[in-house]
Order: C-alpha cells, then structure tokens, then sequence
C-alpha cells in the first residue's frame, strides 16, 4: 500500500507523472484478447445481452479488420496486453471511499483539490474503472447526468441504448472495434434542454499496471440549447514494455447547444494511443473540440465534427508535441452535411529532439452543403535538425458556391529571436521555451486558466534538457 | 561606480568575411560616446560582436568588462554582466507577452545567478516598476500585453528597445541607430528618453549616422569608423562637422581605409538584427 516515485531515467529527474502505486486488484482477467475474455467482461459488469452481443459482434469485426495502411509504425502484440482489471469494488462518492493507494494517486495528479476550485464534476478512472464520481447537486437537480459509461448501461439504459455506437459504429476503424469488444469505464453525460454548466466537468484517466490496455467510452449528449464544457487528463507511468489507451468518444450536440471538450494529455512515451473521437453537430450547434496531445509512443487521434444541419459550426484546435521516440500523427475532421455550414481547423505542432509530428486533416463538404465555409491554419515548429514535420490535408468538395481554405507553415526557431532573447539574459533553454509557448499561445489562451497553466508546464517540462 | 569596457584590437569575421580589422575602444560608466561612419563601415558589427551574437566570429583581440575577459561568453553571460545592445531591427517573438519577456529579462538581468525555473520578481513589484518606467518614457500601458516587437511600428519598436534598457539598467548601453526609421518628432522623443534613462547611468555607445539623437546625449567622445577600424577620435565637435559635411574628408585621409571599405560593400550585407 504505497506509492513510490521512479526515477524517470530518460529525463535523470524526478518527472511529476511517472510514478507507480502498488494496488492490488480485485479482478484481473488475463492478457489476450478472445471471445472468452469478452464474455467475463460483460459478465463482471452483469451486463444486458445486448450488450454482450454488441462486444462480440465487435470482436469479429476487429479480427476481420486490418490494420490502418497510413499513419504511423503500430507494433502491438494483441495477445500481450491484458484489457480488463478491475481496481476495486466499489465507485467512491467521496474521495474517503476510494482506497488509500488510489486516492493518493489522483492526490499527486492534483485532481482533489481542482474539485474543491473549479470543477462541477469529476470522474477519475483508474485503468478499467471509474473509481470515483462527483457531480455537484444543483446540477443534478437540474436533471443533468454525469456518470460512467458502465452505470449508464445499468441505470439510463434507454437513453444509452439510443445513441450509443451511433455515431462511431463498431465497423468504423479497427480499433474502434476493438473499444466496441473491451470497453470499461468513460463517462456518460446528458445535459437537458436549456441546461448551461458553468464550469468544466473533468475527468482523469491513469493507467498504471504494466501492459495495461485502457478502453474508456464516453457518449455525451447536449440537448437543446443546453451547453457543456468537458476536460479530460490522461497520464500513466513509464514501462519498459508498450501500452495501449484505445477510446471511443461520440457526442451528439442538438439544435442551438454547445459543446466544447478539451483533452490534455501527457502519456508516458511507450504508450500507443489510438482513439476516436467524433462529434455531429445538428443546427446552430457549436462543437469544439481542444486537442493538447504531449507524450505517447505514437497518437492517431483525428477529432471530427459532422455538421448536420444549418448553421451548425465545428472548431478544432490541436496542438502536438514530438520528442524523442514519438510519432503525433493528429488532425481533425471536417464533415459539412448541411447548407451555411462553418468550420475551422487550427494546428499547431513542434517537433523536436527527433520527434515527428504529422498533421492530418479532412474537410469535406457533402452535394447540398451550400454556402459553408472551412478554413484550415496548420503551423508546425521544428526545433532542430533531426525533427520532422509532415502535412496532409485533405480536402473533398462535392458542391460548388462554398469556401475552403488552407493555409500551412512550417518555421524553424531562429538563430535571431534566440539571440535577440539571450541578449537580454535569457538562458539558452529559457529562449527556446519562451518561443515554444509563444508559438502555442494561440491555442493555450482558450484554455481555462488552471488548464492553461497546466500546459504550459507541461510544455516546460518537454522542454527541459532539450539544449545541450 | 566605475566600470570599464575595453575592447583591443578586435577583429571580427562573418561567414569567414572580415569585417572589424582591428578595433580598439575604451568606454567608462557614465560617458556617452558616438560611434558615426559611412553604411558598411562595420558599426553593427562592433554592436553585435560587443553583444555576443552568434554568428560574430572574433577571431583576434579581447573584449574585457572590468578588466574580466568576456570575449568567450555566451549573450545571455554578457547580458547579465550588464551589457546591453538596443537593436536596428529587433525580432518579433509572436505569442510571447512584452511584459512576460521583460519580467523574465530583468530577474536574470538582477539576479544573474538565477536558475531557470527560479522564481521571478513578483508580479506585483515588476508591474509596478514596469508602469512607472512607461509612464516615464509615454508608451501606452496597452503595450505591455502585445507580443514582443510583433507587428511594431517602426517607432514602438524603437521605444520597446529603450524601455527594455530602462528595465534592465545596464552598465553599458549599444544603440545601434535607434534613430533609423523615425520622424523628426519620433526621434526627438527617442533622444529625450535615452538622456533620461541612460545619460550619466551607464556608458552609452550610440550608434548614428545624424545629429539629433546626439541633441540631448552630447558626446564626450565622437568616433568614426571606416573599412572595420576605428579611424579619428573626437569630442562632440567631430559628430556635427561629420553631420554637416559628410565622410569626405575621412574618406580622403584614410584612404587605406576607405579602399578596405569599399571592398566590403561590395560583399554581402551581413545580416544585422
């Protein structure tokens, strides 16, 4: 029952998310995945049959599917990655409910104490489960609905059972199929009519046993004119074996709603994360999504906005940092379904100690889509000679009497704002940082300020030991 | 206080080109000196190679501070130190606030042990210093929320220059014609704010080719380079009669000078800041 702090070795320093906490699970199913470990899924979650068909129906199109012929290099053995562990019995409504070692976890990951600040709610999932779920009351007086996935499954099951997988079928990539077989945990949230929640709702996703594949489910709904901003953190700590974090995210905005959901992750960079994220946005609806992608052996991460119908609006800003050893190939998705449709797709990623950093986006403007209008800016920064940056936009218009717009740059830190910023006694690593965060600025405005705070360090701390 | 900066018999060369041949200069805290000469005489180059660029490769003679040989120091050694240059054409850092440029600045600058990640000047105290400073030189308080030099007038960032000596306090100040660009009025209040910050405060090196910037910051010392030396050394009286009747009588009398002159305006511009 203790947590200790590993020595991250490739840093030589002590790194805020790299530690391990002994826990002992209450269930762990074995590594692999096959029918049988799909069933004792479902049955551990005394699941509807529905349910259990759905994942298994899942499996077989994740066997029958291969694996994406673009992107970046994926090395998994399938059969060695264990997808089910059960952290505890029970979901804690307060923080004194959930065991010591795990509590202690989130302590350091400063999620406690965010939900005293700023928070509304808060689901904290610790590898397969949500191990601890708030929700403050007049929201839920108001009818508002944030659980995990699971929960939904047993106590909305209607409401569930409408949306899910309808927006991210099971045949759509392969490792949606395989979220689809093996997912645990997520978060499920309704906004009613008319609802605006003020201030975000988190949750925070830890991995944290050795070859532990982590398969969240989040399905949010914003009814009408009701309007929601959702976070989510992820980190795990660092192995000397690979990891998979493979989500399945879909969000229904209804006519005149709102939502926005920011994603800041920090994987440890032996982590695969390959996730699907997809939003419909029906008319006058506004989906955001705020993409902060650091760490990870390779992401594939493409948020989407399908925009269903008049006056619906899509906005994605992505932000990707490529170190050492990894691949950000990430990007966003543009669907205009419907007339007097806008879109915007803002990127910016940095490259750096031989990292790679791709983006990958589509916009695509569907026959009738008349009179929309999508503009794409992609600013990449490399801060060195063995970095790499890569562009790949695609752009499908089937209908004339639209704007499309693209712009794209690459810029490498120059010799100039360097000096400029040494000769007025910066250190060489205080430069290049400062030139990082101005470069992202952008971006990190329209983050709330604790998120962007967090950024920002986060930023700083790629940064460090990057000159030498 | 009194501090020496002694630069002897420097030479400089850009992308293996020579430029300084050989440049010898005394300064102490609290004189101004001009530094006049025709375009391509190498007036920038001393400047940079004084601030520690990079690409400015000293390859003979020594720049001390205080009798402490600086020549091998990086800018950021040299800014600390209390060297300052005031650029031609300083570089935009978009994204980057003046102020949280100026707040990290002017901590190292004070505390010039400080590590990175070592807290900086309080908010509250820098602030306070910063408004009283751009109140003082009448720069609009807005300016301390926009990104460094990005998307400047000419003028403002000429202003941006001299407010960021003001901060910084240096022991010795380059200015590398902070005149360039800007109307008579923009320049008086230029001239004005550099006697206000900077005269009897530190060592001002003022790079010019006009008068008026000398108009309130009259020169003890007046030199005039040519061909990457240092060719006369006067008093004050030697900038007005280069301001009224030009190089040709340096040209004539120096004409070894002046051949070395000519051969490098032929070659590139080197890049300048």
């Amino acid at each position: 029952m203790s947590t200790d702090i590993a020595a991250n070795d490739s840093i030589g320093e002590i790194n805020k998310y790299d530690f391990r906490t002994e826990s002992k699970a209450v269930f762990k199913a074995r590594k692999g995945v096959d029918a049988e470990i799909v069933n004792q899924i479902s049955e551990m979650k005394n699941e509807p049959e529905w349910m259990r068909d759905y994942r298994l129906k899942a499996l077989e199109i994740f066997n029958s599917k291969p694996m994406p012929s673009w992107g970046g290099d994926i090395d998994i053995d399938f059969q060695d990655i264990y997808y089910y562990l059960k952290p505890t019995d029970k979901q804690g409504r307060t923080w004194d409910e959930v065991p010591q070692e795990i509590k202690d976890t989130f302590d350091k990951l400063g999620i406690p104490e965010a939900e005293k600040k700023f928070l509304s709610g808060v689901k904290a999932q610790f590898e397969s489960e949500v191990v601890y779920g708030s929700l403050k009351q007049d929201l839920s007086d108001q009818g508002v609905i944030f659980t995990d996935t699971d929960s939904a499954v047993r106590e909305h099951p209607d409401l569930l059972r409408e949306y899910f997988g309808t927006i991210i079928p099971s045949t759509d990539n392969k490792f949606a199929a395989l979220n689809s077989a093996v997912w645990s945990g997520g978060s499920f949230i309704y906004v009613p009519k008319g609802v605006k929640i003020e201030f975000p709702l988190q949750a925070y996703f830890r991995i944290n046993a050795e070859n532990m594949g982590q398969f969240e489910r989040t399905l949010i709904i914003v009814d009408e004119g009701a309007s929601i901003h959702y976070v989510e953190g992820c980190t795990a700590p660092m192995y000397s074996s690979e990891s998979l974090h493979s989500a399945v995210v879909e969000i229904i905005c209804k006519r005149g709603s709102r939502c926005r959901y920011t994603t800041i992750q920090n994987w440890a960079n032996n982590i695969y994360n390959l996730v699907t994220k997809r939003a419909v946005a029906y008319a006058d609806a506004t989906m955001e999504w705020v993409d902060g992608n650091l760490g990870s052996k390779l992401t594939m991460k493409y948020p989407a906005v399908y925009m269903m119908e008049p006056g619906a609006r899509g906005e994605i800003l992505s932000i990707a940092f490529a170190t050492k050893g990894q691949h950000q190939d990430a990007g966003a998705k543009l669907v205009h379904c419907a007339p007097n449709t806008t879109g915007q797709i803002i990127s910016k990623s940095i490259s750096k100690n031989g990292g790679r950093s791709s983006y990958r986006g589509l916009v695509k403007v569907e026959k009738g889509a008349k009179k929309s209008k999508s503009n794409v800016v992609c600013d990449a920064l490399i801060l060195d000679p063995k970095s790499r940056s890569d562009t790949y936009p695609y752009i499908e218009i089937l209908d004339q009497d639209v704007s499309v717009g693209h712009e794209a740059s690459v810029s490498r830190i120059g010799e100039e704002q360097m000096f400029y910023l040494m000769s007025r006694g910066l250190s060489e690593a205080e430069a290049s940082t400062m030139i990082v965060n101005g470069f992202i600025e952008p971006l990190v405005k329209e983050l709330p300020m604790e998120y962007a705070v967090e950024m920002n360090r986060l930023i700083q701390l790629q940064m460090e030991g990057s000159v030498g | 206080m009194s501090h020496i900066l002694r630069i002897e018999n420097l030479h400089v060369s850009v992308e293996g080109k020579a430029i300084l041949r050989g440049v010898n200069l005394e300064m102490k805290f609290g004189e101004t000196h001009a530094l006049m000469g025709p375009n391509g005489s190498g007036k920038s180059t001393l400047g940079l190679a004084i601030a520690g660029h990079p690409n400015y490769e000293i390859t003979e003679g020594s720049i001390t501070l205080d009798g402490e040989e600086i020549t091998e120091w990086e800018a950021d050694q040299r800014a600390r130190a209390g060297i300052f240059m005031a650029f031609q054409r300083p570089v935009a850092i978009p994204g980057v606030k003046t102020a949280d440029f100026l707040r990290h600045a002017t901590t190292n600058v004070r505390r010039p042990d400080r590590k990175e990640g070592e807290d900086l000047i309080p908010m509250r105290e820098f602030r306070k210093e910063l408004k009283s400073k751009m109140e003082q030189l009448k720069i609009d308080s807005e300016f301390a929320r926009r990104y460094v030099n990005d998307g400047f007038s000419g003028g403002e960032m000429k202003r941006a220059e001299i407010l960021t000596m003001a901060m910084l306090s240096p022991k010795f100040s380059i200015l590398d014609e902070t005149d360039s660009g800007l109307d008579a009025d923009a320049v008086k209040l230029a001239s004005a704010s550099i006697a206000e910050i900077g005269r009897d405060k530190m060592g001002l090196l003022i790079i010019t080719h006009h008068d008026k910037l000398l108009e309130h910051n009259p020169p003890q010392f007046t030199h005039v380079m040519l061909g990457g030396r240092i060719v006369e050394t006067g008093g004050s009286e030697l900038a007005r009669e280069l301001h009224d009747h030009g190089y040709e009588r340096i040209r004539k009398t120096y004409p070894d000078a002046e051949a070395a002159n000519q051969e490098m305006l032929g070659k590139e511009e080197p890049a300048t800041v």
